[in-house]
């Protein structure tokens, strides 16, 4: 199992710099480069030892004002090759961006947008970034630690 | 002026007229009697809650009206058939004319019937008459994963059983 | 010119009250909810349709359209996307109207009310409500309760205007 590991971080290490594995994750897990994202997820789609060709969830993380980080994890699976591989990008707190992986799978048009609406984190180049969850003319993204709800939303009180 | 006719008509007349009564005072009552508080809101089309959008009027398909017309044709042949059977059967002319009348009228309406037959041969053969569904567009994905892999994986868990406790 | 059904009248007791009594009875014996599930609620809501709790003996008939419904039963989360909507639907339906909340969600938030930032606590804040059941979800044994409430109110409308509380306001407003 691990020399199957070893493989794919050396396929990873092809596109992208400082790839270093994460401890203790389940389904094992990748730090990559931000800016390397989009040639790595092309790599591992079409190259035949990887062949993820399903994006199975996008997850959005924020780590709090003090730490001045916000993550996104891309869980990726081979439904040939029955294998998973997580890929984790760190974008900086204050203007959070990354490159949209709506061109290589469908999948992810949805999922940015629910990580966009619910953390704030723009993703360049994709075909339609609006809100999913909230309503359209929400002003805030509820997920950031930071995050406090107005008095009112159209006449309606928020507060219990 | 013959007595007969005439109080025919208006027994119809005042069967038309009653019916005619029976719904405008059902309507009129209601009227009179019902709560009416419209408000700009309340009188927007219903659209499940949403604003309404665009038009109510939609394209309606070409194949209902098509359906429709050869049907109208079909039917007047057969409000031809009714007044034709009442003739066709008469006793008195079939004596006349020593049974060649009850031949004659059968062959005549089968002629005529014959005519419209053809018109149905060729709607039928035309197409006319199918109720075509629209296909589903399916689009291909350009998968770089070739199709072999995903066969292979449906031959493994082909005969796969659950354990259900 | 207001309907009939729609004026309050000031004298003609005895044929008011008979008049109510039909009327309300009518009323009530028939009052057609309009299917608004939002959440698990409505699947309670479904099954107090079903075969063991039948709705149907109450003559409550499940209507898709606002239109043709007399009372709303709020079954669900109300989230604030859906807020707009419900006031729509309140809107257009035609009085007589009742509004039921079912569960807690509609009632006051429910479960999310502490943290949910996407929750109406409690739906009305947006449409007047008539009677509260509470559960999560109810049983439909007390979803039948709650109608039964609501029977019970709609049979104590009346057409009479309503002079003693009129009196009361005038006496107090002069002490």
């Amino acid at each position: 199992m691990s020399d199957k590991k070893e493989e794919l971080i050396a396929l990873i290490r092809q596109a992208s710099d400082e790839v270093t594995e994460i401890a203790n994750s389940t389904p094992f897990g990748v730090n990559i480069k931000t800016e390397s994202l989009l040639s790595v997820c092309e790599l591992l789609y079409k190259n035949p030892a990887a062949y993820f060709d399903m994006l199975s969830c996008i997850t959005g993380i924020d780590n709090g004002v003090e730490a001045g980080t916000m993550e996104v994890i891309y869980h990726l699976y081979s439904i040939p090759l029955n294998q998973s591989i997580a890929l984790k990008v760190i974008l900086p707190r204050d203007n959070p961006e990354v490159e949209s992986v709506s061109s290589i799978w469908k999948s992810a048009n949805w999922l940015e947008r629910e990580v966009c609406d619910m953390f704030g984190i723009n993703f360049k180049n994709h075909p339609d970034l609006r809100r999913i969850l909230m309503p359209a003319d929400w002003k805030g993204y509820p997920l950031r630690k930071d995050y406090k709800h107005e008095e009112y939303y159209r006449n309606i009180k928020i507060e219990y | 002026m013959s007595g007969e006719p005439t109080p025919l008509f208006f027994q119809i007349l005042f069967f038309f007229l009653g019916g005619v009564l029976f719904v405008a005072s059902a309507l009129l009552v209601s009227r009179l009697i019902r709560p009416n508080r419209p408000n700009k809101q309340k009188l927007t089309s219903y659209e499940s809650g949403e604003t309404p959008q665009g038009n109510a009027w939609i394209q309606f398909n070409l194949r209902f009206y098509v359906l429709a017309l050869v049907f109208i044709l079909f039917e007047v042949e057969v409000v031809f058939l009714f007044p034709w059977s009442v003739v066709f059967a008469n006793k008195e002319l079939i004596a006349e004319t020593n049974g060649a009348w009850g031949w004659f009228a059968f062959v005549e309406m089968l002629i005529f019937i014959f005519i419209l037959v053809l018109g149905l041969a060729y709607t039928w053969k035309m197409g006319h008459l199918d109720w075509i569904k629209s296909s589903p567009d399916i689009k291909d994905v350009e998968s770089p994963v070739p199709d072999s892999l995903y066969a292979d994986l449906n031959e493994k868990y082909k005969h796969h059983k659950v354990n259900m406790p | 010119m207001k309907g009939l059904l729609d004026q309050q009248f000031e004298h003609g007791g005895v044929i008011i009250t008979k008049v109510d009594d039909l009327l309300n009875w009518s009323r009530l014996s028939s009052l057609f909810p309009m299917t608004f599930g939002l959440a698990c609620c409505a699947i309670e809501f479904m099954s107090t349709g079903s075969t063991v709790y039948d709705m149907d003996r109450f003559g409550m008939v499940p209507r898709a359209s606002p239109r043709q419904s007399d009372v709303m039963i709020v079954s669900g989360t109300v989230t604030f996307k859906m807020a707009d909507r419900i006031k729509q639907l309140y809107e257009q339906m035609s009085e007589p109207r009742y509004v039921i909340s079912m569960g807690s969600c509609s009632n006051c938030g429910g479960p999310y009310w502490q943290h949910g930032y996407h929750v109406v606590k409690g739906v009305d804040r947006i449409i007047p409500v008539d009677v509260y059941v509470p559960g999560c979800p109810p049983r439909p044994e007390a979803l039948l309760g709650g109608i039964l409430k609501l029977h019970e109110k709609i049979r104590n409308e009346s057409r009479m205007k309503p002079a003693a509380i009129e009196q009361l306001i005038e006496k107090e407003s002069h002490v």
